[in-house]
């Protein structure tokens, strides 16, 4: 077996001596002498061994018997979700156990056999390089040549121009025209929301399902209440419509407000959009001192005492407001729909 | 049964398949070759059981997972939850955790491994970058292994969307956002992808069928091809006495392989089990059901996902900007779709980049010593500095509750961290490798430090060393080590200019980017000086730098 | 003492003008305030016992008065359910000065809180220390106060409570082992950077089911095993390398490792 690597540098002949008559290389010592294991020369050893192997293989069968009798014998049915809990976190357990034991136990065993029982003498297989001869070159070559003159690539260029004008704007063209009908444009859809003016502010249904609207008197100072507009739970696509149109309700002292955002409160009462300007999560971390709104997917930092202006964050423009007033019944309502597009940015946005 | 009727058995049975597919000579083609032996070899495998464990465990929640969106009020165990309008494919997630026996068991280790699986994938990247394994002729699966490390991120996110809870939910609002921040089409794109607005009522079901289908198809097809060009390279082997670029040294697959590699799949489901069985992973119930309007503190995504959320987190705001009267979002663009292009393209490319560098068109098979190679090394660590600095800041606000630190103070550190450390990892770690390569030649040179201390007559001390048997110093020496590519001249001797001198000139600075720093391997001459010089009564012979040293013959 | 027997020479038409002027204040206040701001109906001895507490613990920053003063909020009108909360909690009086006041434990009897509460609570009527019907767990929706949870707590809080991180270096605290009845107040006077949440906005009944949510979290058993803090998928990712993949490397280097 040759162990000469030809190492050296690309371009560079290889010297093999230099001045002096050494290689100019070291040369591959060849493989160690092989060490005998305790299994290969002591036979109580490799019966040591071979038992190992079969507690390991006898460990899995154990495992295999408690996840079935697990599975039986554990109920995951309860009076209330408490006890449903305890039992499930039992049967969870047992379960899983069961089966871990029962692969690990197979997977042990088998390495162990393979590490003290099966010859670990090295072997040695001889590489190729990847390139076939020149000789198999030549032939293969030879043959493309021939297959392609039978086919006649070259002497009919119309057949091979044709066909690769039928499959270009076959790979392009169809795909897209059947995706069309994955969804509709979007159109107007990203820029309004469910607003309306004089629309009342209420409390989501989820949590009120009278949809109790809202009087400035029930928020104090220092107030924040999550509310949709009315009549949102019967729009045709609900969720579509609240993702755009959740609002914070918020009650500060009219002193801390801007000019601009105090054109649209109420007594101190402010409603800006939840929707976050930057990814559109729920922006609702109301701080009550610092009069900061905090995203909580990226951080970004909006002042109420600013018209809700980006102060730290990857947000870029500030939550739009809903101006707001109270109807005849005295009841918050929109004063008009948000003037702005509501939620994350998008190229049409402008 | 007797040993005769069990030969006889598998005669028959060989026959009856030699006869119909030729099973002969696949045994001849397979049974023997050889596998090198190597911990790290292991780390590729783990991948790859861990995605059979998915498909496994992946199969029996299809059969209880309702892939809509359609309304359903809830009304299984779970009292927390009793009453409550939510989506078929949550109340199925739940019913299938909590109705079913070893059905939350299952979810759980359908989750461990995921996020295992794709954790080996990018250590089975590292060790197949830092040795050199990708270098020719292995490109083509680097590039496979690539693609696939990109995709099992995708079926990941996907796969944690599924259940439609809280907080995957605001995972796909997120999502939804960076396609309606591409330029001009973004908005259309995310109309067709979602069936119209977020989060509407198609997403979900047709996630499903790229989750469980589209996905695992293309993995399949990808992880075949993987594994052939695997089998027809052959394994690559570390350097050591033997083991040369033109053999492979290690066991058979048949028994031993067999048995390590076949037993290594379920050592791995049962790890995997175990993880299943004792910790509580991605508790949906808890979470609740996605609503557009609540949130939670903490919301994170998986942590293979989790370097791209704090992209998005470090980012400032400012890079939106309106132009001729549309909207571009740089402060989602830059760090969701060009960080993560900027990242992977190189890492694609990155065989053919050092390539370029080293002029090297020859076959590799021998693996390299991380050390030996300083600037590779180098590189890899600062692309792993900045990426993992990049995945602390996803979890800046877990950080800034559990250190008691300011999340402005946290991320405006790492701001500023992620243009400092990366590159100053590069250069501690090239020191690094190089000061371990003086070291090889140290010892290489004097031996190895025996801790017996002798005393001269003249009062001097000194260390005897032990001189290194042939096999220990082999792996010392075994290496090539390049030196940068001198540029042909620009001109030739009638002063024409060259085409493509500019280009050699690049590649010229490339290659002393890579190799102008570097310690060559002790030739035996350098050894023969050394013994000469011990013997001359010197006791120390500075480990020197190539810079230091007289040309060597022969390069 | 010295300090504040000094100070009583100030001349009592001032103070009673100031307080006057507060008492004002203090109905305006509660005139815009819903829900049951309750009358004190604790006895003039814990008022006056509550006095001599306040002055020797609180008025060095809330001033004799309970006026408040540069950065230290007024306490008129805060009612004993703040400070039933604040100083039941160790948060106040106030030990360093920090982004916020932590929770710590409380160095006050319950008598003695209770007596400072009374005396809060007499200078000007705000929200009073919730009846045990009010915090009765037994009594709540666990459901709906999931839901109300998690549209109104969960973003700061966290899905099980374990809180969050606020801005420069604030947060929403860890609501495990938080008594209902501090939790109830806290919900209805909004202590430090917590929005208020009056009977209007999350009605009494709403607040016993979010208590009774809370209660729920914390003595089920998880299923699924460990729970890992809770905190998401941080900590999963952690668990997955350390844990995980950790194990299997352990597991790889033992297959590699040749027998002895």
């Amino acid at each position: 077996m040759s162990i000469d690597q030809s190492h050296g540098h690309p371009g560079s002949d290889v010297a093999t001596t230099s001045e002096g008559g050494l290689p100019e290389r070291f040369e591959n010592p060849g493989l160690e002498p092989h060490r005998h294991r305790m299994a290969d020369v002591d036979p109580k050893a490799a019966k040591r061994a071979e038992r190992q192997v079969a507690a390991l293989f006898g460990l899995s069968t154990l495992g295999t018997i408690l996840l079935i009798v697990a599975y039986y014998a554990v109920s995951i049915e309860g009076d209330s979700w408490a006890e449903i809990a305890r039992q499930l976190r039992i049967s969870t357990t047992l379960l899983g156990v069961g089966l871990a034991l029962a692969t690990f136990g197979i997977g042990a065993g088998a390495v162990h056999w393979a590490k003290t029982l099966m010859p670990d003498e090295e072997r040695i297989e001889l590489r190729h390089p990847m390139r076939g001869t020149d000789e198999d070159r030549e032939d293969a070559l030879a043959i493309l040549r021939e297959g392609s003159a039978e086919a006649g690539v070259g002497r009919r260029p119309l057949i091979r121009n044709s066909l690769l004008a039928a499959l270009v704007p076959l790979t392009v063209g169809p795909p897209i025209v059947l995706l069309r009908d994955t969804g509709p444009l979007p159109g107007n859809d990203l820029s309004t929301t469910f607003w309306k003016q004089g629309m009342a502010l209420v409390h989501d249904p989820i949590t009120d399902e009278t949809g109790r609207k809202i009087k400035p008197e029930d928020l104090t100072i220092g107030s924040v209440v999550h509310v949709l507009p009315e009549g949102i739970q019967d729009a045709e696509h609900e969720l579509d419509e609240i993702a755009k149109a959740a609002v914070l309700l918020i009650r500060l002292n009219p002193d801390d407000l801007d000019e601009t955002s105090r054109a649209g409160s109420y007594e101190g009462i402010v409603a800006y959009s939840k929707i976050c300007t930057h990814m559109g999560c729920p922006v609702a971390l109301y701080e009550q001192q610092t009069h900061h709104l905090l995203c909580p997917c990226h951080q970004s930092t909006f002042d109420l005492k600013q018209n809700c202006k980006v102060i730290f964050g990857p947000a870029k423009r500030p939550l739009p407001q809903l101006a707001i007033t109270v109807d005849d019944a005295g009841y918050l309502v929109a004063k008009s729909p948000f003037t702005e597009a509501a939620g994350p940015s998008f190229w049409e946005r402008g | 049964m007797s040993t005769t009727t069990t030969a006889k058995a598998a005669g028959n049975l060989g026959n009856w398949a030699d006869e119909r597919v030729g099973a002969s000579k696949g045994v001849k083609f397979l049974a023997r070759k050889i596998f090198p032996d190597h911990w790290s070899f292991m780390l590729g495998e783990v991948a790859l059981y861990s995605f059979i464990i998915l498909l496994l465990t992946g199969v029996f929640l299809t059969f209880f997972y309702i892939p809509s969106v359609g309304h359903t009020v809830y009304t299984g165990s779970y009292e927390q939850l009793a009453g409550q309008t939510v989506s078929e494919a949550y109340a199925s997630t739940l019913s299938l955790s909590f109705d079913v026996r070893g059905g939350l068991l299952m979810r759980q280790i359908h989750h461990w491994a995921a996020l295992i699986f794709v954790a080996a994938i990018v250590t089975h990247m590292f060790r197949v970058f830092f040795t050199g394994a990708f270098r020719k002729p292995r490109e083509i699966n680097w590039v496979i292994g690539s693609v696939l490390a990109l995709l099992a991120i995708i079926e990941g996110f996907a796969g944690y969307s599924l259940p439609d809870d809280l907080l995957s939910g605001t995972g796909l609002r997120i999502a939804s956002s960076i396609i309606l921040a591409i330029p001009v089409v973004g908005s259309y794109i995310s109309f067709f992808l979602f069936g119209g607005q977020f989060p509407g009522e198609e997403f979900i079901p047709r996630l499903y069928t790229i989750h469980v289908l589209l996905l695992p198809g293309i993995f399949l097809a990808l992880i075949t091809a993987h594994l052939i060009l695997l089998v027809v390279q052959k394994h690559t082997q570390y350097p050591g006495p033997g083991r040369t670029n033109e053999n492979v040294v290690g066991y058979p697959l048949f028994p031993v392989y067999m048995a390590k590699a076949g037993g290594f799949f379920f050592i791995v489901f049962g790890i995997t089990a175990l993880m299943g069985a004792l910790f509580t992973i991605n508790p949906i119930w808890a979470y609740g059901a996605y609503h557009p309007s609540p949130v939670t503190a903490g919301s994170q995504p998986d942590w293979y996902m989790g370097w791209l959320d704090g992209a998005v987190r470090l980012t400032p705001g400012f890079l939106e900007f309106q132009v001729l009267g549309f909207t571009v979002s740089g402060n989602i663009l830059l760090p969701a779709l060009i960080i993560p292009g900027l990242v992977t393209m190189p890492m694609i490319l990155y065989p053919w980049i050092e390539q370029w560098a080293t002029g090297d068109k020859r076959e590799h098979h021998l693996l390299d010593r991380p050390r030996n190679v300083p600037t590779r090394t180098g590189l890899g660590v600062m692309a792993i500095t900045f990426y993992l600095l990049l995945l602390v800041s996803g979890g800046n606000d877990i950080i800034a509750t559990h250190l008691r630190l300011s999340i402005n103070d946290i991320t405006n550190s790492l701001r500023l961290l992620v243009f400092v450390v990366p590159p100053l990892a590069y250069v501690v770690t090239k020191r690094i490798c190089l000061g371990l390569q003086r070291k090889d030649r140290e010892k290489v040179l004097h031996g190895r430090e025996t801790g017996v201390i002798y005393r001269t007559e003249e009062g001097e001390f000194f260390e005897v060393h032990e001189p290194l048997g042939e096999h220990d110093r082999w792996l010392l020496v075994q290496h090539d080590s390049f030196r940068p590519l001198d540029p042909a001249p620009a001109e030739d001797e009638r002063g024409v200019k060259r085409p493509g001198a500019r280009f050699d000139k690049v590649k010229a600075k490339l290659s002393s980017f890579y190799f102008e720093d570097r310690i060559e391997p002790v030739t035996p001459a350098e050894l023969e000086a050394a013994h000469h010089e011990h013997h001359g009564g010197h006791e120390a012979v500075e480990g020197s730098d190539e810079a230091e040293r007289p040309a060597l013959a022969g390069h | 003492m010295t300090a504040l027997a000094a100070r009583r020479r100030h001349p009592l038409a001032a103070a009673a003008i100031v307080l006057l002027g507060l008492l004002v204040t203090g109905v305006a206040y509660a005139a815009v305030t819903p829900g049951r701001a309750q009358a004190t109906t604790a006895s003039a001895d814990d008022v006056a016992a509550g006095k001599k507490l306040f002055l020797a613990n609180c008025s060095t920053c809330h001033g004799l008065n309970a006026e408040g003063r540069n950065e230290f909020p007024s306490l008129i009108g805060v009612g004993a359910a703040a400070v039933d909360f604040q100083v039941g909690t160790g948060r106040m009086p106030l030990q360093a000065t920090g982004p916020q006041a932590p929770k710590v434990v409380n160095k006050f009897s319950d008598e003695e809180v209770r007596q400072l509460a009374a005396y809060v609570a007499s200078l000007a009527p705000g929200p009073a220390v919730p009846s045990a019907e009010d915090v009765d767990a037994s009594k709540g929706d666990v459901s709906n106060g999931s839901l109300i949870f998690r549209t109104n707590c969960a973003m700061c809080h966290n899905f099980n409570g374990k809180g969050g991180a606020l801005t420069r270096g604030k947060y929403a605290p860890n609501l495990e082992g938080v008594t209902p009845t501090h939790v109830y107040e806290a919900m209805v006077t909004g202590p430090q950077s917590m929005p208020v949440f009056n009977d209007s906005t999350i009605t009494p009944q709403e607040k016993r089911d979010i208590i009774a949510y809370l209660q729920a979290v914390e003595t089920d058993t998880p299923p699924g095993g460990v729970s890992l803090g809770s905190i998401g998928p941080v900590s999963e990712g952690l668990v997955a390398w350390a844990v995980g993949l950790s194990l299997l490397v352990g597991c790889a280097v033992w297959l590699g490792a040749k027998a002895s």
